[in-house]
C-alpha cells in the first residue's frame, strides 16, 4: 500500500487525483481518520467519496445534510407505525388466549416494552447503517456546512470512535472502521471540535496539466491541441473577479460542446457564442467578454 | 527520567510550535498525527510530505500560506548551495552588477518562454546568490529577497518571453492571453526567489527566529490598515462566507423564535365553530424581521488602508441583505448606497470613493463630530427601532467637538448600534483619539484583522 498505488485506483475507477489528494486520500485510510474536503464547488469533492468506493469495491452509504436535518434522519429511528402494530398483536393474541385479560397485564407489558426496543424496530439512518455495516462502506457526509450546527454535535462520537450510543440499546460499535469523507462548501466555520477529529483536504482547481489529462479522459475525441486551449482559457477565466469561476465539469462541457460543433480551433467568435456554457451569470460572461477583447 | 527524543519528533514539535506562533491551533493532537503522517509517507518525498502534514496540522484553507511558507524554512529542499549553482562571481560595482543581472534577465526569459519549471528554480537560486548577498559586515552570510529582485526587475523580461514564445504558439487565439500566464509565471518566480531567501537566512540565523519574523502573517491576522493588493485579494475571499455566515444566522434565530405562540384571538374565533371549544388552537404568525443595517463608515485618508476593507465588507453585505443602507464620511455624509447597489461585484471601488466629493466640507480632515451631527440632521430616517448601526472608524476626529450627543441620539433609535475600529486596542485614546468618549456611550470592539471580525460577526451581533 502506498501512496502510487492509491493514485493508479482512483485513476483506474476514472478519478484522477492529484499527488496531495492521493497523498491525504492514503494518510486517512492509513491513519484511520475521517477526511474533511473542502474546495469551491465543482472540483470534485463529492467525486473522490464515489471514486474511493469503487476503488475499494466498497458500498458508498451517502448523508445529504440540508438545513433542518436532524437526528432521525442522521442517525436512526424507532419504527413507531410497526411498534403499535406489535402491541396490538399481542393484545389480540393475549385476549384469544386467556380469555381474560388483566390478571397477568403487568408481566405482559414488561414484556412488550422488552420486545418493541429491539433491532427489529430500529431504522437505520446513514450514520447507523455504516457503522453497523458488515462488509466495508465509505460514508459520504455531503455539504455539511448546509446543517444546522447541533448535528455536528452528533456526528463527532461517530467521527472519533467510530461508534453509536441508542439509549435503549446500548453502545453500537463499528465492526469496520468506514472510511469517511465530510465535505463543506464553507459557507459556515465548522466547529473546531470537528476539524479536530479529520484530516484534512483542501480541493483546487486543478493544474493546467492534470486539467488537461481530466478533459482528454472525458472527451477522448477532442484533439489534444484544442484540449490545451480549452485549459488555458479557462484557467484564464478563473483568474477574474467572477462570481462563479468555472469548475472542472463545466470545462468538461465546454469541451463536449467543442467537440459537437466542429470546433478545430478557439477563435474569437465560437468562445464568444459559447461562454454561457462556462459561466452562469449575466455579468460574468460580460466581464469575461470584455477582459479577452472579444465584444 | 529520561525520554529519548528521536530527532525528527522534536522537529515536528519545533514546527508545530512556530506554527502556534503565527496563530496556527496546532496542539499535541495535530502533532502525533503530523509524527503518525511522516511515519506513513517515510521522507524521500518533500512534496508528499508537505501534503500529508498540511492534513495533519491545518484546520481551514486560509492557513495554507503560513504553513507552506514555515515548511520550507523547516525542512529545507537543499542545505547550502545546491550542485548545479554556478559559483557565484564577485560583483564588486554597480556596473558589474547591472551587466551580471541583464545576463540572468535574458536566461529568464528564455526559461519563462519555454515554461521551464527547473530552470526557473535554478535561476531563482542564482539570482539570489549573485545579486542578493548583503554586503555588510553585520548582516555576514545573510541575503535579501528584496535587493535581488530589484536588481534583477524580472518583469522586464516579459517582452522577451512574450517574443520568443510565439513561435510555439501560432495564430492561435489562445495566444492573446499568454501575457498574463507570463505574468503569473513572474510572480511564481519571484515567490521562489523569496523562499530561497528564507531558506538560506535560515541556515544563517537559525529556523525559529526566521520562521518569526520573515513569515508573512496570516490573513486572519494581517492588519486591515496594512494589507497591500496581495492580502486583500485574500480578505477578500475571506470576508466573503462572513457575510453569508452574518445573513444566514440572523435567517435562522428568525426562525427558531416564530415557534408555538397561541394567537388568542383567532383561537376564539375558530372555537365558535365547535360550540366555545378551542379544537383547532391559532399560533401566531409573527412576520418576519428584516434585519436591516445601516453602515456609517469613515472614508478618510488616516483609515485608508481600512477603508479598502470596509469597502469589500460593505459589497459583501450589499449581496447578502437586501436592506442596506451605506453612509460614507470624512466631515459630513453622504449616501452610498446606490454606488455599492449598482457596481458589480469584485470590482474594485476605491477610486469611485475617493472621487466621492460630497463626503468633505471645508476641508479633507476627518471630523467625526460634524459629520455625526450631520448624520442626524439628514440621514436619521434610515435607523428604525429595527436597524443595526454599524460604524466602521478609527474615532480620532482631529481634536474637534466629538458632537457626543448626536451619537447619543442615533443609540436611541436604533437597536443597536456598534463601533468596530480599525486601530490596535492598544493606541486608542492616544493623540486625537475620542475612543474613550464614544466607547462609553456606544459598544466599541477592536477589528484590526480578520479574526477580530469573525468574533465580532459570531458573538456580538445581535439577533
Amino acid at each position: 500500500m502506498s501512496v502510487e498505488t492509491v493514485q493508479e485506483d482512483l485513476a483506474g475507477s476514472g478519478y484522477l487525483a492529484s499527488d496531495a489528494i492521493a497523498t491525504t486520500v492514503f494518510l486517512a485510510e492509513q491513519l484511520g481518520k475521517p477526511l474533511l474536503v473542502e474546495g469551491p464547488a465543482g472540483v470534485g469533492k463529492t467525486e473522490l467519496a464515489k471514486a474511493v468506493a469503487r476503488a475499494r469495491g466498497a458500498r458508498l452509504i451517502r448523508l445529504q445534510c440540508y438545513e433542518g436535518v436532524d437526528e432521525a434522519r442522521a442517525l436512526y429511528e424507532w419504527n413507531h407505525a410497526k411498534q403499535l402494530l406489535r402491541i396490538t398483536a399481542e393484545r389480540a393474541a393475549g385476549e384469544s388466549a386467556s380469555g381474560s385479560s388483566g390478571a397477568d397485564g403487568d408481566s405482559g407489558w414488561a414484556s412488550v416494552r422488552d420486545d418493541i426496543f429491539t433491532d427489529e424496530f430500529l431504522l437505520a439512518r446513514p450514520l447507523l447503517a455504516a457503522i453497523r455495516s458488515e462488509e466495508p462502506v465509505v460514508l459520504l457526509i455531503d455539504e455539511l456546512d448546509k446543517a444546522d450546527v447541533e448535528i455536528e454535535g452528533l456526528l463527532l462520537e461517530v467521527l472519533s470512535d467510530f461508534a453509536i450510543t441508542v439509549p435503549e440499546l446500548g453502545t453500537i460499535e463499528a465492526t469496520h472502521t468506514p472510511f469517511v469523507v465530510v465535505t463543506s462548501n464553507a459557507t459556515r466555520e465548522l466547529s473546531e471540535a470537528l476539524r479536530r477529529r479529520c484530516l484534512f483536504l483542501h480541493i483546487d482547481y486543478p493544474s493546467p496539466e492534470l486539467e488537461q489529462q481530466i478533459v482528454e479522459a472525458a472527451v477522448p475525441d477532442l484533439p489534444s491541441a484544442l484540449a490545451e486551449s480549452v485549459v488555458r482559457l479557462v484557467a484564464r477565466l478563473r483568474e477574474l473577479p467572477l462570481r462563479k469561476s468555472p469548475s472542472i465539469s463545466e470545462t468538461i462541457d465546454w469541451a463536449r460542446t467543442l467537440l459537437a460543433l466542429g470546433a478545430s480551433d478557439l477563435s474569437p467568435e465560437i468562445v464568444r457564442d459559447n461562454l454561457g456554457v462556462l459561466l452562469k451569470h449575466r455579468d460574468d460572461i460580460e466581464r469575461a467578454a470584455a477582459s479577452l477583447d472579444i465584444h | 527520567m529520561t525520554v529519548v527524543q528521536l530527532p525528527l519528533t522534536r522537529h515536528l514539535v519545533d514546527f508545530g510550535r512556530a506554527l502556534r506562533e503565527h496563530g496556527l491551533l496546532v496542539g499535541p493532537s495535530e502533532v502525533i498525527d503530523a509524527a503518525s503522517a511522516a511515519e506513513a509517507l517515510g521522507l524521500q518525498d518533500r512534496e508528499r510530505l508537505r501534503a500529508g502534514l498540511a492534513a495533519a496540522l491545518l484546520r481551514r484553507s486560509g492557513e495554507r500560506r503560513v504553513f507552506d511558507e514555515i515548511f520550507d524554512v523547516y525542512f529545507p529542499s537543499a542545505v547550502g548551495d545546491p550542485t548545479e549553482l554556478i559559483t557565484p562571481p564577485t560583483l564588486l560595482d554597480a556596473d558589474e552588477r547591472r551587466e551580471h543581472a541583464a545576463m540572468l534577465r535574458d536566461q529568464l526569459a528564455a526559461a519563462l518562454a519555454s515554461n521551464d519549471t527547473a530552470a526557473l528554480q535554478r535561476l531563482a537560486e542564482q539570482s539570489l546568490v549573485d545579486l542578493g548577498r548583503l554586503p555588510n559586515e553585520a548582516s555576514a552570510g545573510a541575503f535579501s529577497a528584496a535587493q535581488a529582485l530589484d536588481t534583477l526587475a524580472p518583469q522586464t523580461s516579459l517582452a522577451a518571453a512574450l517574443q520568443a514564445g510565439t513561435g510555439t504558439d501560432g495564430p492561435l487565439f489562445t495566444a492573446a492571453f499568454r501575457r498574463d500566464e507570463l505574468r503569473s509565471r513572474i510572480g511564481e518566480f519571484r515567490a521562489a526567489v523569496e523562499s530561497a531567501a528564507r531558506r538560506r537566512n535560515a541556515e544563517v540565523r537559525g529556523r525559529q527566529r526566521i520562521s518569526r519574523y520573515a513569515v508573512r502573517p496570516s490573513t486572519d491576522r494581517t492588519l486591515f490598515i496594512l494589507a497591500g493588493p496581495q492580502e486583500l485579494a485574500e480578505l477578500r475571499a475571506t470576508i466573503g462566507p462572513l457575510a453569508r455566515k452574518l445573513a444566514t444566522r440572523l435567517a435562522a434565530k428568525r426562525r427558531r423564535r416564530n415557534r408555538g405562540q397561541i394567537d388568542l384571538r383567532n383561537t376564539l374565533r375558530r372555537s365558535l365553530a365547535t360550540g366555545g371549544i378551542p379544537v383547532r388552537p391559532a399560533y401566531r404568525i409573527r412576520p418576519p424581521h428584516k434585519p436591516d443595517l445601516v453602515v456609517l463608515a469613515d472614508f478618510s485618508s488616516s483609515v485608508a488602508g481600512f477603508s479598502r476593507f470596509t469597502i469589500l465588507l460593505m459589497q459583501a453585505l450589499q449581496a447578502q441583505f437586501n436592506k442596506v443602507r451605506i453612509i460614507g464620511f470624512v466631515n459630513v455624509c453622504s449616501d452610498l448606497t446606490e454606488l455599492f447597489a449598482s457596481a458589480p461585484p469584485g470590482s474594485d471601488l476605491t477610486e469611485e470613493i475617493r472621487d466621492v466629493r460630497e463626503m468633505t466640507r471645508w476641508h479633507r480632515n476627518s471630523d467625526y463630530g460634524s459629520a455625526l451631527a450631520d448624520f442626524v440632521d439628514n440621514h436619521l430616517d434610515a435607523v428604525t427601532p429595527r436597524s443595526t448601526v454599524l460604524i466602521l472608524g478609527d474615532a480620532r476626529s482631529n481634536h474637534t467637538d466629538p458632537r457626543i450627543d448626536a451619537l447619543r441620539v442615533i443609540r436611541d433609535r436604533a437597536r443597536t448600534v456598534i463601533w468596530l475600529n480599525p486601530e490596535p486596542a492598544r493606541s486608542w485614546g492616544s493623540g486625537d483619539s475620542e475612543t474613550a468618549v464614544y466607547g462609553q456611550v456606544v459598544e466599541m470592539h477592536e477589528c484590526a484583522t480578520i479574526a477580530h471580525l469573525r468574533q465580532v460577526v459570531s458573538r456580538l451581533l445581535p439577533v
